[in-house]
């Protein structure tokens, strides 16, 4: 037996490899990227990138088919791409098993939103399982694929953040069992006309029984007594929040959450006078209890945004516990710190910024310059809505600002509110995220004659999930040579009228281009290409500002450099930040802005 | 059952460092969770990690007003999550202003008085250039093995446990470095007590 201390992702990839996945697919997302990266270092498992999660999805259901173990991962927002797919992939069913780890992020630490996975797997009639630490997500996943192959269903493994990243001990040897069944044509159960499907929704519902039945005797699914004053439900990362917080407290800790232990929970139910369900996000189990006759308290008291911790689990419900225990705080010792803390409003935030150096930020500035409106999609450049840039307008989702600079022209264009700017809409967005949803948007702007222009920030990296690769960089997960998608020669083919490449560390270059392409009445892509600071680093001196030249003007700070700060009325460059971009030194009026020549 | 929050600037390192601790205590046999931050939020963002290890450990957050120790990387982010340190707590603090972009931008001022906020509120404070000491072990941006030497100072973990991690953990080229700057650390903390 090996002792080491994973994360959840890690030991998802562990597991997996164990379980004998032969087959796995992705698309980078905090906080599920470090699965795919951690398989790929396994000997003989096929793990690649696609360029989005429905594909991944797709790609995982071929893969289930064709008898090998699959695993698809992504995150929450990810699973919307999927979701066409997911849900008629339970119809069809699998050959060998395959599981969909999908990672939420409650608190939004890295996401847009805080949507609740659970319900995909209720919304798709499917299995699901939720670990409470690193040690549970390596045996979950082969308990997920063998359930999955027992019951010919795709199933859940729904993690969080602070499961994905928290690092806790596994115990584990390292023994790989293979699959290998045979493909068999089977039309009527997995071509999904009318016809077929009609006959195999019933078995969807009726697998749902069997699968309950599962659930009622899983290991996952167990009672801890304790108290009989204090009974909690709970699931994942919220079972060691209650844990902790009420000690005392007797829980259902479930580890098997869909279909629900329905006998089990009303027998745990039957001991107390209250039960709490502790859940974060949405009131999910609690809604279930509820339809089953289960009077509980959850989000009554218990927020239903952002993260819980044990303090907000205490603090929520001690109150009540209480009055159920008659003991001070039901248990919970407040923490009884030195004094009060500084207070949280008053300190400066630190709110993450685009590097010294980013290759975004002269296109951000350039657009800034013309007065764009900027409708965009999710990357390190998402960065720039914070001033001064301020260089974002709107944004949703992976792909969008391509559809959304369309929406926005056509409504400007018929709008006397709104003369002028029809002829300002920029949509931005990265390079691996054209790849993963905006190339049909493109499409749509040549096929609807529209004049905006859309923005491809070429870095030449997936850089805000960590670098990974993507079709446009010549080299897969796996570390091989591949060809290289050239985005410009692609939108040429889609219909684009005018294409062309920049430099962004060219101010005029940039500025230009932007300026041009925003007034020519014709659907253009500019591709703004300089590689990641971080991922390559680049040539360059850093840049030192003359003191007897800056007068303060702090045209330079326009710009939201880390590196620049202004003190004692001159501006300072840090030299261990700045790269040599020289951005500033191109927009100062007044040439105070020098390179230090010879400095490596 | 020793908790710890490592709090900094992304960038730093610390995420590292909380992995570097995290393993120590592994070797040593306890039952040990962390949480770490990952993704947007490290972009130069306030980065805060924890480690946690005893018998049994449960939840990978730690509680407010609960951690024996807060490592701060930098002074503003110690300010920030003081309020993580219990009433015995200790924090070793590198003395080092990393200003944030609303300060960059002149909207917001950094506080004048970090240091006395933090030692008016931590029932003991270590305080060092740890990043100047780093830099002279051989690269600045291993200050967190120094505030780590610090640390391993206040804690029953042996030196040769704390090297194994090291070179568990560290990437090869730069466990020389670590391992000079943790030395750093370690002289810096016998020299303090």
């Amino acid at each position: 037996m090996k002792r080491a201390l994973l994360s959840g992702n890690e030991a998802v990839a562990l597991g997996a490899w164990c379980a004998g996945v032969r087959v796995a697919a992705a698309y980078p997302g905090t906080p599920s990227t470090e699965i795919l990266e951690e398989l790929a270092r396994y000997p003989d498992v096929y793990c690649e990138w696609s360029p989005n999660e429905k594909v991944a999805m797709e790609v995982g259901i071929g893969s289930c088919l064709g008898g090998a173990r699959t695993l698809v991962a992504m995150k929450h927002v990810g699973l919307n791409v999927a979701a066409d797919p997911w849900m008629t992939l339970p119809y069809i069913g699998v050959n060998a098993g395959l599981v969909l780890a999908v990672a939420d992020d409650p608190g939004m630490h890295s996401s847009q939103n805080e949507q609740d996975s659970r319900y995909y797997a209720r919304m798709a009639k499917v299995p699901m399982l939720e670990p409470a630490d690193s040690s549970e997500c390596f045996e979950m996943i082969r308990a997920a694929l063998e359930l999955s192959e027992r019951h010919d269903t795709p199933v859940m493994l729904r993690l969080e953040t602070r499961i994905s990243h928290s690092r806790t001990v596994v115990e584990y040897r390292e023994e790989r069992r293979t699959v290998d069944l045979p493909y068999e044509k089977d039309a009527v159960k997995r071509v999904m006309i009318p016809g077929h499907a009609r006959l195999r929704h019933p078995v969807v519902i009726e697998r749902l029984g069997d699968l309950q039945r599962e659930s009622e005797s899983s290991p996952f699914n167990r009672v801890e007594m304790r108290s009989t004053r204090i009974g909690i439900v709970a699931s994942g990362v919220c079972y060691q929040y209650a844990r902790e917080a009420f000690p005392e407290a007797s829980l259902l800790k479930l580890g098997f959450v869909y279909p629900l232990p329905e006998k089990m929970l009303h027998e745990f139910a039957s001991h107390f006078r209250r039960l709490y369900v502790v859940e974060e996000m949405e009131p999910w189990i609690e809604e279930s209890l509820k339809a089953m006759g289960i009077d509980v308290v959850g989000k009554a008291r218990i927020p239903r945004d952002g993260e819980l911790d044990p303090d907000v689990v205490a603090r929520s419900l001690s109150e009540l516990m209480e009055m159920d225990t008659g003991v001070r705080g039901g248990g919970w010792s407040p923490p009884a710190p030195r004094g009060t803390p500084p207070d949280q409003s008053v300190l400066p935030s630190r709110p993450p910024v685009m590097c010294p150096g980013c290759p975004h930020r002269g296109l951000f500035y350039a657009l800034r310059r013309n007065k764009a409106v900027v409708s965009s999609d999710i990357g390190c450049y998402t960065l720039s809505v914070l001033p001064p840039l301020s260089g974002i307008d709107c944004q949703v989702c992976m792909g969008a600002g391509v559809g959304m600079a369309l929406g926005l022209e056509k409504a400007f264009a018929s709008s006397e509110a709104n003369a002028g700017k029809a002829g300002k809409v920029v949509g931005v967005l990265g390079d691996s995220t054209f790849i993963h949803g905006g190339i049909t948007g493109l499409i749509d702007m040549v096929y609807n004659r529209t004049l905006s222009t859309i923005v491809i920030l070429d870095n030449r990296t997936t850089a805000m999930t960590g670098f990974q690769d993507h079709p446009g960089t010549g080299r897969t997960l796996m570390g091989e040579e591949t060809f290289a998608l050239d985005l410009a020669e692609l939108a040429r083919a889609v219909g684009v009228e005018s294409v062309r490449v920049v430099d962004p560390w060219d101010l005029a270059e940039t500025e230009a281009a932007v300026a041009e392409e925003i007034a020519a009445p014709r659907t253009s892509v500019i591709i703004s290409r300089r590689s990641c600071v971080l991922r390559e680093r680049q040539e360059g001196f850093p840049y030192r500002v003359n003191e007897e030249k800056c007068d303060a003007c702090k045209r330079c700070l326009r710009l939201g450099c880390p590196a620049l700060v202004m003190r004692d009325e001159a501006a300072v460059i840090d030299e261990d930040l700045c790269v040599g971009c020289s951005l500033c030194a191109q927009v100062c009026g007044r040439d105070a802005i020098e390179g230090v020549g010879g400095y490596a | 059952m020793p908790d710890v929050v490592l709090a900094g600037v992304g960038g730093q390192g610390n995420v590292l460092s909380a992995r570097l601790l995290a393993e120590t205590a592994l070797r040593m046999g306890y039952d040990v969770k962390t949480s770490e931050v990952h993704g947007m939020a490290q972009r130069g963002g306030s980065v805060v990690c924890m480690v946690r290890w005893g018998e049994k450990v449960c939840s990978p957050l730690v509680p407010e007003g609960r951690a024996d120790f807060l490592l701060a990387f930098e002074l503003l982010e110690g300010m920030r999550y003081l309020r993580y340190l219990s009433g015995e707590g200790t924090a070793i603090v590198n003395l080092y202003r990393l200003d944030p972009l609303p300060v960059l931008r002149g909207d917001a001022e950094y506080p004048p008085n970090a240091r006395e906020v933090i030692r008016s509120y931590a029932a003991r404070v270590l305080e060092l250039e740890a990043r100047a000491m780093a830099a002279e072990a051989g690269n600045p941006r291993a200050a967190g093995s120094v505030l780590l030497g610090v640390l391993s100072t206040c804690l029953d973990f042996p030196d040769d446990v704390w090297r194994e991690a090291m070179v568990a953990v560290v990437p090869s080229k730069a466990v020389e470095v670590n391992l000079r700057a943790f030395s750093a650390g370690v002289a810096f903390g016998r020299r303090g007590d």
